[in-house]
């Protein structure tokens, strides 16, 4: 075996390519700074790549989960699991890893759905008692939300609501029919229901020409063709590369960052996915963007004399503080959209409605909120995916409505009267899912597993997370605002309401794919990794970008709140250069 | 929770799979059908590739499995005014290669079909596909209905839901299912809401 090192000294090394280190290369780029960035995954442009306008039948499996856990036209390559990468758990901890391995990594597939974190939610100690204060303010970050919403675009509609700004606003896409019976419910119920805020193009972005509006397929995890939604890969990546400042190596898996006797960061060190290969390259700062739980993994594995704990672990709290969104809902048929009207209703494939937390926590047993995100529509008849084959509902419902003669008759069946339920059923399906907030804890965490490689032969990380009774509580708050919703909407409940013994249906850890808060920001080195720029406290010329900076995540999905840091912490680094400080 | 996960609780939901990519088929039979194969190479993974084109060239059922498979598939969606049969949009075909792509279905459907055949033999003395139209649908009335078939028919209930599950996957995701169900999106276009008259019908205008 041998080390093949590059010759070439770059400003800067990227690890990563999704949201984080994206938007880091794309300004960096941009100011004229020469990037290398490091990919594990292949090459991946939507325009070429994504299997948007496929036919279910163009898929052999339907659009089945075989290869892909979110369906065979979904974006991402990866998933919970990765053929010869494991993880590890301890102390009968569920937590579920996903990973996308790919040029712009999970933003080819996400939900698009782009909410700013708001005032309270960046004091969460303060405002609600629970879990730290970040070491930044909303105000900090406001300047550049508004950068994120010019360069990229976001849809949505001025609220003015205290803790779920505004930010700069294409129109919002119309709801579909089953989304409006919904809202009627949840209004209903006093939630107030307001546009969605997603990062699809609803008219055309000004000043940019690479990318077109959207023409509504509904598809956004295929990722776009014409670049209509954000990716990292179309909207940040691929531009940075014409500048010709940014160079890209794809299947690079990084083992880890390598630092000199002064403990500054001086390159990385990484295999080959292909080759098998073992390369170093080596620049003057390092952007660590690996994802929350990758990046914990390289500081990890990257130890030295100086560094025994590794990197930027002085705190010992790098993998600690493992966080992400719990997950309810309800869902149903509604009878009254049997034998409904077709026409196309694909909409976006972001989120058309949603309710933000409406309830004061003080008045609850739970300390932080949810939001629903509505759904429902005629959606493409397919299997897999999130939302499977939609029709596998009507032969055991169908006994529970009258026939188009309005004569009861026994579920099940075959034949043409079956046929004809088929028929009657479809587009009928409708529902709420919520998006709550659990608190950033010591004890949850990720850690090296000691004794367990994985095919290069970088150790693995091993999981421990538990959910605590007021994620539970918020659980059971969920479960009874779905039930709620689909009975005021009179739907039929397709969800068997939950008990305690599985925490009111509130799923595995990781579930969410929005954890965040492993190499977290702060004040104090003996308690963050990181500063509030993003910066190592023990090494001045390592940024973190990605989702692992989270000091405390919202009820707010994490990747605009990704965006803007990214881009905050890579002026900053541009400053500390002019300034020679790094 | 989302549908997906809801479905679960049903226990009727998606079923997730973990393929074993089965060593080539090596028959003659088999090398002629590996010819044909084309696979979709766009934004596919190298595995993807590999396994679709290693999938589409084994056989899992044998010819009396996928007779029965066809008269069954064909009994539960027949041809009618509005479109053609199982069988005339490839179900048997579709149901030959997603229990290779999930395995889990391979046992369920091929102990099911035993079961089948062994009631029709031990009943009317000839296997499913022999049997006349009357004994199939006299059979088919004990398992096709799941709240008030005998507990003694169980099985053969476990059996019929998965392959009513899989015909009508099969049919609806299939270009005539598609047309039959009246899904017209996929087309790019500019999406300006909810028509009006059917805002009206639901009272949904001011919502």
């Amino acid at each position: 075996m041998q080390i093949k090192k590059s010759s070439t000294a770059y400003d800067v090394v990227i690890i990563g390519s999704g949201a984080g280190g994206g938007m880091a290369g794309y300004v960096l780029a941009n100011a004229g700074i020469k990037v290398l960035m490091l990919e594990a995954g292949p090459f991946f442009d939507p325009a070429l790549d994504s299997q948007q306008l496929k036919w279910s039948y163009d898929s052999p499996r339907r659009g089945g989960n075989a290869t892909r856990p979110m369906g065979d036209f979904d974006a991402s390559y990866g998933g919970w699991k990765l053929e010869g990468e494991p993880y590890t758990q301890k102390d009968g901890s569920e937590f579920q890893w996903f990973r996308s391995r790919m040029l712009g990594g999970r933003t080819n597939h996400w939900a698009r759905i782009s909410l700013r974190m708001g005032p309270k939610d960046f004091k969460c100690k303060t405002n609600y008692g629970v879990g730290d204060d970040w070491p930044i303010e909303y105000k900090e970050i406001k300047p550049y939300y508004d950068k994120v919403d010019r360069l990229i675009g976001v849809y949505g509609s001025m609220e003015g609501l205290e803790n779920d700004p505004d930010g700069i606003f294409l129109p919002p896409p119309k709801p579909r029919l089953n989304e409006l019976f919904v809202k009627k419910a949840v209004t209903g119920l006093g939630i107030k229901v307001i546009a969605g805020r997603g990062s699809v193009l609803t008219e055309a972005l000004p000043g940019n020409t690479d990318r077109k509006a959207c023409f509504y397929c509904g598809q956004c995890n295929r990722s776009c063709k014409i670049y209509g939604d954000f990716s990292a890969s179309s909207c940040l990546v691929i531009p940075a590369l014409k500048t010709g400042n940014l160079t890209l190596i794809t299947d690079a898996v990084v083992r880890e960052i390598l630092t000199d006797r002064e403990g500054l960061a001086t390159g990385v060190s990484y295999v080959g996915r292909l080759d098998l290969q073992e390369y170093q390259v080596s620049a003057k700062s390092v952007i660590l963007a690996a994802s929350t739980c990758e990046s914990a993994r390289i500081l990890l594995n990257s130890k030295s004399d100086r560094f025994p704990n590794g990197l930027a672990n002085g705190s010992n709290v790098v993998g600690k503080y493992l966080h992400d969104s719990t997950q309810g809902g309800g869902v149903a048929i509604l009878p009254q959209l049997m034998d409904r009207k077709r026409f196309n209703e694909d909409g976006v494939g972001s989120l058309h409605l949603y309710a933000p937390w409406w309830l004061d926590n003080k008045k609850l047993d739970f300390p932080r909120g949810y939001h629903l995100e509505i759904f429902g529509g005629m959606m493409m008849p397919g299997y897999g995916g999130y939302f499977g084959f939609e029709g596998i509902v009507v032969p055991y419902l169908n006994g529970y409505l009258p026939g188009p003669d309005g004569k009861m008759k026994d579920g099940g069946g075959y034949g043409l009267s079956l046929k004809n339920d088929y028929r009657r059923f479809y587009g009928t399906m409708a529902g709420v899912g919520c998006h709550g907030v659990s608190t950033a804890r010591e004890d949850n965490y990720c850690e090296i597993d000691p004794s367990v490689v994985d095919k290069y032969g970088i150790p693995v990380l091993r999981f421990r997370y538990k959910w605590n009774s007021d994620e539970v509580n918020q659980a059971r708050h969920m479960q009874e605002t779905g039930q709620a919703v689909v009975k005021e909407m009179g739907g039929i409940s397709l969800i068997q309401p939950a008990g305690p013994e599985t925490n009111y249906g509130l799923d595995k850890p990781g579930k969410g794919i929005h954890e965040v808060g492993t190499v977290r920001m702060g004040d104090n080195p003996k308690t963050s990794p990181i500063n509030k720029w993003g910066q190592a406290h023990e090494c001045k010329n390592l940024f973190v970008t990605d989702g692992s900076v989270f000091t405390q995540q919202s009820e707010k999905n994490p990747t605009w709140t990704i965006l803007a840091l990214s881009m905050r912490t890579a002026e900053y680094l541009i400053d500390q250069r002019k300034k020679q400080q790094v | 929770m989302n549908r997906r996960e809801s479905l679960k609780t049903l226990g009727i939901g998606t079923l997730s799979a973990s393929a074993l990519i089965a060593a080539c088929n090596s028959d003659k039979e088999n090398v002629q059908v590996a010819k044909e194969v084309t696979v979709d190479k766009t934004g596919r993974q190298e595995f993807e590739i590999i396994r679709d084109k290693s999938l589409q060239t084994e056989k899992f059922f044998d010819p009396v499995e996928m007779t029965t498979i066809t008269v069954l598939a064909n009994l539960i969606i027949p041809k009618d005014e509005h479109s053609g049969s199982a069988s005339d949009a490839g179900v048997p075909a579709f149901i030959e290669f997603i229990v290779k792509d999930e395995p889990e279905h391979q046992l369920p459907m091929r102990g099911g079909l035993r079961w089948l055949n062994f009631q029709c033999m031990s009943r009317y003395n000839n296997i499913f596909v022999d049997c006349s139209p009357s004994q199939q649908t006299e059979l088919l009335n004990e398992i096709a209905f799941p709240l008030k078939a005998k507990p003694s028919m169980q099985a053969g209930v476990s059996f019929f839901n998965k392959m009513r599950e899989l015909t009508a996957i099969g049919f609806f995701t299939s270009k005539m299912g598609i047309q039959d169900l009246g899904y017209m999106g996929n087309s790019p276009g500019k999406w300006e809401g909810v028509p009006k008259d059917v805002l009206e019908k639901y009272g949904l205008l001011n919502v």
